[in-house]
């Protein structure tokens, strides 16, 4: 297989993987099978799927650090920008069915309930990343400024855990390996920067040319 | 064209208070439209289990439709079998809740250590219809089967002394694999005061639907509190023992700011981390109000004097 026909199978595998637990829920929605309380099943569904990808949209780099894999750097615009849809979805989700609108709840919430305040802020600094996702925003800011940008997602991934663990009642298991995870591709790029100070950036645009 | 009209009399304008609620009226639209396309259940089961002889029926729920058969015994908090709500139904097979030894001791006169089919042919069974308000703001109405705590307290015959009852789980880790895992401490402990174990209308359930409980459901014996949130009703008990102190609780001891010892239903109270003034019926799109004691507001006299935002 040549160059350009695996770029295009790792790209089909991404687009698959984005679309995949969409589809499942469609399935499930359709065949009933969301239990008792769909709509408090949609909403954990699309909030899980959205630490999931904004998590593996994180990976590539620390992965070549440690594996020299280089092809999972082409899919961390597919990755990211995926992770920001199921954000989307969650949040709407959130906002037009499980709250049905009442945006005075809604601002209550925002406010009072810190567990929703870090979510909803996790989810402004993501937005931001989704818009200047493009070739077009990478050369207009620069990459330097564009990749600094970018680095928001760290906070917002740790933003998502705190999400996370606020929301469970008892059971802190899955928050917890989501948070070790996070951790651990943290510590990687920080050690990366401390054994290759400013300047020696090896790091590629999301295009990955 | 609308214009400026000036002889519109006063009661041709639609009238102010259905003008502010205008929004209330096109969303009752859309959810209902909604509601319309939103999937049911399929493939309903109906109830299944060895039928229970009922002498009486009671419907205490303001005449609410009942949570289907299958959304009660499919959805459920009982971590002891899994924490995610749809664990328990799947692995009950693992609690064997017959044959099953209940004791109860304490500051009683007449001990008791009985099986539990002994046990709750001592009285006439009743079909108890209530609303159950859980503590993370979703409720079910379900029809309970069972007798009043207070007739087997009776029976008992608590000493002066006894002020307080307090609630035990089976612990086994080979019937109830959740415990391997301290996700709460275990066994899983409840308590009341005696006044409230005593009012007519706490139930020892053994049944819902006419047949015996099902393993998820607290299997083969657990309490039902219809004004406290759902923590309180604690499942598959082997202990209650009257106390002089008040006895501690699963998850007031896990966060005592969020779970007190009474957990009454208060939409003003709300949980640290969400409101407690609505909640999600299962089975609907839009939530309702909570209703203070769950609507149950006949106990309010065993809480006078009381400030009830302690009460949680």
């Amino acid at each position: 297989m040549d160059g350009a026909a695996r770029r295009r199978l790792v790209k089909a595998a991404g687009w698959g993987a984005a679309l995949a637990p969409l589809a499942l829920l469609l399935a499930d929605a359709a065949r009933h099978r969301l239990g008792a309380n769909p709509i408090e099943a949609v909403l954990n569904r699309l909030g899980f799927w959205t630490f999931t990808f904004l998590v593996l949209s994180l990976a590539p780099t620390p992965l070549r650090l440690w594996t020299g894999l280089a092809w999972p750097l082409r899919l961390r615009r597919l990755l990211g920008v995926t992770a920001f849809s199921y954000a989307a979805l969650h949040f709407s989700w959130y906002l037009g069915v499980d709250q049905f609108f009442d945006l005075q709840a809604v601002g209550a919430d925002v406010v009072k309930r810190p567990f929703i305040t870090v979510g909803f802020t996790a989810l402004l600094l993501l937005l931001p990343l989704a818009v200047t996702s493009t070739d077009g925003w990478v050369r207009r800011l620069g990459f330097a400024r564009w990749k600094a940008l970018h680095r928001l997602a760290y906070p917002a991934a740790l933003l998502g855990v705190v999400h996370f663990l606020w929301r469970v009642k008892a059971d802190r298991l899955k928050p917890t390996v989501f948070a070790v995870v996070v951790a651990a591709l943290l510590l990687a790029r920080l050690r990366r920067r401390a054994v290759r100070p400013f300047g020696a950036a090896v790091d590629t645009p999301p295009g990955g040319k | 064209m609308a214009r400026w009209r000036p002889d519109m009399k006063e009661a041709e304008a639609t009238p102010e208070s259905l003008w502010l609620r205008r929004r209330d009226f096109l969303r009752l639209g859309a959810a209902g439209a909604l509601s319309l396309a939103w999937p049911g259940r399929s493939a309903a089961g109906g109830p299944v289990g060895v039928p229970l002889p009922v002498a009486k029926r009671v419907t205490l729920a303001g005449g609410e439709a009942l949570t289907p058969w299958d959304d009660v015994t499919s959805y459920n908090n009982f971590y002891e079998l899994g924490t995610d709500k749809s664990d328990p139904a799947v692995r009950a097979g693992t609690l064997r809740p017959r044959p099953w030894t209940v004791t109860i001791d304490g500051e009683v006169k007449r001990p008791l250590t009985l099986d539990v089919d002994a046990l709750w042919k001592r009285f006439p069974l009743e079909e108890r219809t209530y609303r159950m308000r859980c503590v993370e703001a979703w409720s079910m109405v379900i029809p309970w089967v069972g007798f009043p705590l207070g007739d087997l307290l009776r029976q008992v015959e608590p000493t002066s002394r006894a002020k307080f009852v307090a609630f035990q789980t089976l612990h086994d880790p080979a019937q109830l694999p959740g415990q391997r895992r301290a996700v709460l401490e275990w066994p899983y402990v409840e308590g009341l005061r005696i006044d409230e174990a005593s009012h007519p209308l706490t139930l020892l359930a053994v049944g819902l639907y006419g047949r015996v409980l099902p393993g998820q459901n607290g299997a083969p014996l657990r309490l039902v509190v219809p004004w406290k949130y759902g923590f309180k009703g604690v499942k598959s008990i082997v202990r209650i023992t009257l106390t002089e102190r008040q006895p501690p609780t699963s998850w007031n001891r896990l966060a005592p700011r969020e779970y007190g010892f009474h957990g009454n239903v208060n939409p003003e109270v709300d949980h640290p981390r969400w409101s407690q003034a609505r909640e999600r019926r299962i089975g609907e799109f839009l939530k309702r109000k909570t209703l203070p004691f769950n609507g149950y507001t006949e106990v309010a006299s065993l809480y006078a004097g009381l400030d009830p935002k302690a009460l949680y």
